[in-house]
């Protein structure tokens, strides 16, 4: 099992039981640290009830984008003469994000607690976890997971008495980054090519088979029955106002200990890389700083040491709090190198269906590679901020800001570095220098 | 989109007020007030993509600009089309689609007519700052029709949606990812489909272009003459390009016809028989034996004597009309005969019961379905028919209308057929017998609609008929009915009076020989077939007729011939055709072949030569005569003259019929054939779907 | 196609895990499990799944081409795959592939010619918190050093 040591920092909710010695998730040690009882609680109260309990919690979805949870599971319509469902966004792809995987792998149960009270909230009777490709052993847990959940009655049909009947199961991806992208997934869980719905309508109302469905990240179903638990007000008090609850964190990069922690939202960054990140090696300073995955605006070193890990911090300071895949770069990291890899990934993940994501992300890429290279002029380096600021809100989803965000500001931030690689050639490249490139 | 409530709302843009039905999509409302948004990707009628970004605009109180083909206007909304911030992302889109986009416009067959050009010119930036290597693909062949230039393919996904929600027919994908991703056909390397061309004729850039138009011409050399296509029975509007008597295309961009742009493969490419190296360009008379070209004077003179001989001494002369000639020439032919021949034996090819319809269907008004009536009715029964191999176009008129308006469809087949996709209600028969109660089958849910539209094939004919529109009555709904034939002016034939038992208009006249007879009977002694082939599958009794025929090429009867004349092909002819709804449209010649002569001129300089009195002889003498005389045909002059098709009103009152169903058979021609126009085809020929499966073969 | 009793198995439980008349979501994963016994996304292949999930093999087709997972040639028996994100770039990811591309002799997507290895640079795998992380096929291994990668494919050398 893969799972680094607690760490005293942490403030254990989800990851409460993972962390008990001797813990293996099975179904008979999660029923016995009170597993499935928030479910049961659930039954007692209204949907209206869960639902606000969720709101009172300030729970934002974990994925990426941060909505409300609770408000999201409001738009679902009470009547609908179609099927519900509920989707599980287990595509965990973004850059710097290996988060979902822990609880899936130590806690599989609890995830499939989380979407029985979806479920029961908006009266859905199937559901699918969408699980990227790669995490073959995770499809092989949850489906194990899922097994055991049928057998003793947690799943199926007139679930423990209660007449509710809720079927659920793993779909495995095929790798496609974009595929996480809400209405992307549910192209690809419906068979077909991950590109992206023209929204609204929005999933709530018109999601999987056109059908209203409630599709969140592992972690915000993972975070339901705790809420439950302790009431939406406590939860929300373990973060900060208008950011409830606590966050896994994945510390990344150049760390002396890395690893998946769970701390509260507005938690500091000084102490999240000092203290549970056992701070940089070597005493190196930190140059850049990347707080939720690759698709967020990089911070300098400077910028992000006073601030605080929550929506509103990051977005003050022109950045965002996104997955939760911290990525620690010292001074001896190669900002250009960083850029290229980055542009390097969203053009390999482009679906292609829209013209400036399509052919922008292959021209940033090929650029940043002449610059890396040395093969480019100043000229390169405005027309790398320009080509992104030229996608940046113009493509169909939001995968070419994804691109873009970071890639301005690293331009933007690093200028120098762009400006050193290019000082020993000011001649544009030659034919044959392209052709290698390409 | 089809706005659900019609209450309209006031939008603002560009500092002008506008009133729009709310849930119309902005792009469509801003058009129709003058104001164009760039746009590829969105093509009024088909699926929303939002994938080329032209059309972003900006609209106060948003964030980002939002694309106007799919944002549906809103009471208050303020946009704004033409601000620094709009201009500046049409620009960069430009400049992102160019980047890996060859700049081949010199040699690109799409060069002056290709939207991406335009769009460059109007909206682009002068220099491009792509110094990279442009990625290239090299140019693949899908069939004989359609080729593909990935480079130049800027992926707005018209032809997949063109291709799979316009013709049903799904024969186009996307493949890859990313910059890489692009078009692909059905089987791997190559297309199986319908080769109808609709995606080439809608691909805004040089990508999809089309093997016979190739490399044959630049846009601006051609001249585009709006005419009707020769082949099917649902007269699509063609526009031929044309240069130097050579047919270079046909499509129907300007949208001018009742088929909007739809074309079928034989519309859009099956006009190659005009330059056939077997094309007729001299009569021929037989001498000792053999078919020798001779002047047209001798051939008029030979024939003309033969005739009038003939006539004097009360021999029996047979006459059989064509399908394919126009009104004026299918009436000329009659009164030539009648009048001129003194012959009651005229017949022509049946192959629809349009007398039996039209004899049930008397007294009752209003009965007679058109081409707008398949994209409107909200419930359409089709009866023994594979209408998207034999009647292309009212195939896609069902199709558009089930798409935009949900109409309920109802199959009654032999097998499978394309309808199936969407029908409500697919039934299969085997014979008269389980026909007739697989229609009874569906009484029920055709009385629960409010409209209907019957359709039928050869199928049903005789009293089958009169029995389908008892069965229509007996609902007491709004009840229309077509009987579907095979070629371009099939139902002009039979309104203009090519019957041994009717005159023009279905008038009574004095009984003659019906086809089969007139080949049966060995004392026959003459045989005249003007643009038809009856000899294919029948023989010819008599030894000693006299045949005399005009066609385009030696077919089975011209080759039984004792003289041929060369004809002309609707192409090369003015003059009107009545399509399988009873619509009347003008011909337009486009083209000329050294030799040949419209069938009406040959038929004038045989009347000339045999001297008879039988009026003037140019079609629009003729078509006056037809509008005065004809029952039906009154049709308003100024719409024909403008291109325009005119519903004929034929007769409503009891027709006397000559007990003879049997007589009505289809010649089963698919969508990739076409009678003998068909076998000259080289392009028709060369695809692999060719000859087409029918189910009836 | 005949596959393996628990393949065939595995696809009669996708086929019946989606709703009546939705058995086109079975597409992608029916295509990855197979290519997992049968090596790569054959031509028969596409055919089998369109016919087993009642598509055309167009929209099979479509789907092949835009996940990267799926392979129209086979990959050797062991896939390594060696993730050069950021994450596990910052940590010496790229230097890791390079001494992977030495020692296998081969480059992004190619195979040995024994067709024991095959390689391939892969985007983020997910582990970034134990980078450098690298997948021989399914299996993840974590915070690989060259010497633990040069000891890892020994390894999985003799196990033939
Ligand atoms: C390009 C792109 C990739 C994304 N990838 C993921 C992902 O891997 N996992 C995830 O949970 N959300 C991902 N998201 C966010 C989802 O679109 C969606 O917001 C989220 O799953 C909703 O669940 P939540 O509200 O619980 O966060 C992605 C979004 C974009 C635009
Ligand atoms: S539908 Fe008939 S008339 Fe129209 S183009 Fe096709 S063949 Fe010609
Ligand atoms: S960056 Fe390598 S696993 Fe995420």
């Amino acid at each position: 099992m893969l799972l680094n040591k607690r760490h005293p920092e942490e403030v254990l909710v989800l990851t409460k039981r993972i962390h008990e010695p001797g813990y293996d998730g099975s179904i008979d040690a999660y029923l016995k640290h009170g597993g499935y009882k928030q479910y049961l609680k659930a039954v007692e109260m209204t949907p209206e009830q869960v639902i606000d309990e969720v709101k009172v919690s300030n729970l934002r979805g974990r994925g990426g984008a941060g909505f409300p949870t609770g408000m999201k599971w409001g738009f679902v319509p009470r009547q609908s003469e179609k099927p519900k469902y509920i989707v599980v966004n287990a595509d965990e792809s973004e850059p710097g994000t290996c988060k979902d995987r822990v609880l899936m792998e130590n806690d599989p149960h609890l995830l499939i607690e989380g979407c029985l009270i979806a479920a029961r909230t908006i009266g859905a009777q199937l559901g699918y976890i969408y699980i990227r490709g790669e995490y073959r052993f995770l499809v092989e847990i949850t489906e194990r997971a899922i097994d055991e959940a049928y057998k003793a009655g947690w799943l199926g049909e007139n679930i423990q008495g209660t007449g509710q009947t809720f079927h659920l199961r793993a779909h495995t991806g095929a790798g496609a980054y974009e595929c996480g992208e809400e209405s992307a997934l549910l192209e690809s869980l419906e068979g077909k090519r991950g590109v992206p719905r023209i929204r609204p309508p929005f999933p709530a109302v018109s999601g999987l088979y056109q059908s209203p469905t409630i599709l969140n990240n592992v972690e915000t179903f993972a975070a339901v029955p705790s809420i439950l638990e302790m009431g939406g007000k406590a939860w929300a008090a373990l973060g900060i106002e208008k950011a409830g609850g606590t966050k896994l964190t994945c510390l990344t990069g150049h760390l002396n200990n890395p690893g998946v922690f769970e701390l509260p939202l507005g938690y500091p960054v000084e102490k999240m890389i000092n203290t549970v990140g056992g701070g940089i090696p070597k005493g190196r300073k930190l140059k850049a700083f990347i707080p939720g995955g690759s698709s967020c605006p990089v911070l300098t070193g400077d910028e992000a040491w006073p601030l605080t890990m929550d929506y509103d911090s990051m977005a003050k300071a022109g950045s965002m709090l996104g997955s939760g895949g911290v990525v620690v770069m010292d001074e001896t990291t190669d900002m250009v190198k960083a850029a290229l890899r980055i542009m390097h990934f969203y053009a390999h993940e482009s679906c292609g269906w829209c013209i400036p994501c399509r052919e922008g992300t292959t021209w940033l890429k090929k650029i940043l590679h002449r610059l890396d290279e040395g093969h480019a002029t100043a000229k390169d380096i405005d027309l790398v901020g320009d080509l992104a600021k030229n996608m940046l809100g113009r493509t169909f989803c939001p995968l070419g800001d994804a691109a873009a965000l970071p890639t301005i500001s690293i331009v933007h931030k690093f200028r120098h570095e762009f400006e050193a690689k290019i000082a020993h050639t000011a001649a544009p490249p030659t034919a044959e220098q392209l052709v290698a490139l390409n | 989109m089809v706005a659900s409530d019609v209450q309209t709302v006031t939008i603002n843009i560009n500092g002008r007020e506008i009133q729009a039905p709310s849930g119309q999509l902005l792009i469509d409302a801003a058009k129709q007030s003058g104001i164009e948004v760039p746009a590829f990707c969105y093509y009024e009628g088909m699926a929303l993509q939002a994938a080329c970004r032209m059309c972003l605009v900006k609209i106060e109180k948003m964030p980002k600009l939002q694309a106007a083909c799919t944002i549906p206007v809103a009471e208050g909304m303020i946009v704004h089309t033409e601000v620094p911030e709009v201009i500046e992302a049409r620009k960069s889109m430009l400049e992102f689609l160019l980047s890996n986009h060859p700049l081949d416009c010199p040699v690109c067959d799409k060069g002056g007519e290709c939207e991406l050009q335009d769009m460059t010119f109007r909206y682009g930036l002068g220099e491009s700052r792509f110094t990279e290597i442009k990625i290239h693909t090299p140019e693949k062949q899908w069939s004989p029709v359609v080729y593909f230039d990935s480079p130049r393919c800027i992926l707005c996904y018209r032809c997949v949606r063109v291709c799979g929600e316009g013709m049903g027919v799904h024969a186009l994908g996307v493949v890859n990812r990313g910059v890489v991703s692009e078009i692909a056909p059905n089987l791997n390397d190559h297309l199986n489909c319908d080769e109808c061309g609709a995606c080439i004729d809608i691909c805004p850039v040089g990508a999809l272009t089309s093997g016979p138009y190739r490399y044959k011409t630049r846009p601006w050399e051609m001249n585009h003459v709006g005419t009707v296509c020769t082949h099917c029975s649902n007269g699509c509007k063609t526009t031929l390009g044309v240069k130097n008597d050579e047919i270079i295309r046909g499509n129907n961009r300007d949208r001018s016809g009742l088929n909007d742009e739809f074309l079928c493969v034989k519309g859009r490419y099956g006009w190659d028989f005009h330059r056939h190296p077997e094309r007729l360009t001299s009569p021929l008379v037989r001498k000792d034996g053999k078919l020798v070209e001779v002047p047209w004077s001798e051939a008029l003179k030979t024939v003309a004597n033969r005739f009038s001989e003939i006539a004097a001494r009360g021999g029996t002369i047979g006459v059989a009309g064509s399908n394919h000639t126009t009104n004026e020439e299918n009436f000329f032919l009659q009164k030539f005969a009648r009048q001129g021949l003194k012959t009651p034996h005229i017949d022509h090819h049946r192959t629809g019961d349009v007398v039996a319809l039209l004899d049930a269907l008397s007294g009752s008004t209003g009965s007679l379905g058109t081409a707008e009536d398949f994209l409107n009715s909200k419930a359409i029964l089709v009866v023994g028919a594979d209408l998207s191999q034999q009647q292309p176009f009212l195939a896609n008129q069902i199709r558009t209308n089930v798409r935009h308006r949900q109409a309920h469809v109802y199959v009654v087949t032999p097998g499978p057929v394309r309808e199936d996709q969407t029908a409500k209600a697919s039934v299969r028969y085997t014979d008269a017998g389980t026909l007739d109660r697989a229609v009874a089958g569906l009484h029920d849910a055709l009385k629960a609609e409010p409209e209907l539209l019957i359709v039928f094939g050869d199928a049903i004919r005789g009293e089958q008929v009169k029995r389908l529109v008892e069965f229509g009555a007996s609902f007491g709904t709004a009840v229309k009915y077509v009987c579907l034939v095979d070629h371009a002016n099939s139902r002009g034939a039979s309104d203009m009076g090519l019957y041994p038992h009717l005159g023009p208009g279905y008038s009574s006249v004095d009984k003659g020989m019906a086809l089969p007879e007139m080949l049966g009977d060995a004392t026959l002694d003459a045989l005249w077939v003007v643009g038809s082939n009856p000899l294919k599958k029948a023989a010819l009794a008599s030894s000693t007729a006299f045949v005399v025929v005009q066609d385009l090429f030696l077919t089975e009867t011209a080759q039984r011939a004792d003289v041929v004349f060369p004809a002309a092909h609707a192409y090369e002819k003015s003059g009107t055709i009545t399509n399988v709804c009873g619509q009347v449209q003008r011909l337009k010649p486009g083209v000329r072949t050294m030799g040949a002569k419209p069938d009406l001129e040959i038929m004038g300089l045989l009347a000339k030569e045999m001297g008879l009195k039988l009026g003037i002889w140019t079609h629009d003498a003729l078509f006056e005569e037809i509008r005065r005389t004809v029952r039906g045909y009154n049709v308003p002059l100024p719409l024909i003259q403008t291109g325009g098709a005119a519903s004929t009103e034929p007769v409503n009152g009891r027709i006397a019929l000559d007990g003879r169903p049997e007589l009505v058979v289809s010649s089963g021609d698919t969508l990739y054939t076409s009678g003998t126009l068909g076998r000259y085809s080289k392009m028709l020929n060369s695809l692999i779907e060719s000859p087409g499966a029918l189910y009836k073969a | 196609m005949t596959f393996s009793p628990t393949l065939e198995e595995r696809f009669s439980k996708l086929l019946d895990s989606y709703p009546e008349g939705k058995t086109r979501s079975a597409v992608i994963p029916m295509l990855l499990y197979a290519q997992d016994e049968i090596g790569s996304v054959t031509p028969e292949l596409v055919q089998e799944v369109a016919r087993r999930c009642r598509v055309t093999p167009l929209q099979v087709e479509e789907v092949v081409g835009y996940y990267s997972m799926l392979h129209r040639k086979p990959m050797g028996r062991i896939h390594l795959q060696v993730c050069t994100n950021i994450s596990c770039m910052l940590v010496g990811a790229m230097e890791l592939y390079g001494h992977a591309s030495r020692k296998l002799g081969i480059g992004h997507k190619q195979v040995t010619a024994d067709g024991q290895f095959s390689l391939e640079e892969v985007e983020c795998m997910g582990a970034c918190s134990w980078a450098p992380a690298i997948q021989t096929n399914y299996d993840f291994h974590y915070n690989v050093t060259p010497e633990k990668l040069d000891q890892l494919l020994d390894s999985l050398k003799k196990i033939q």
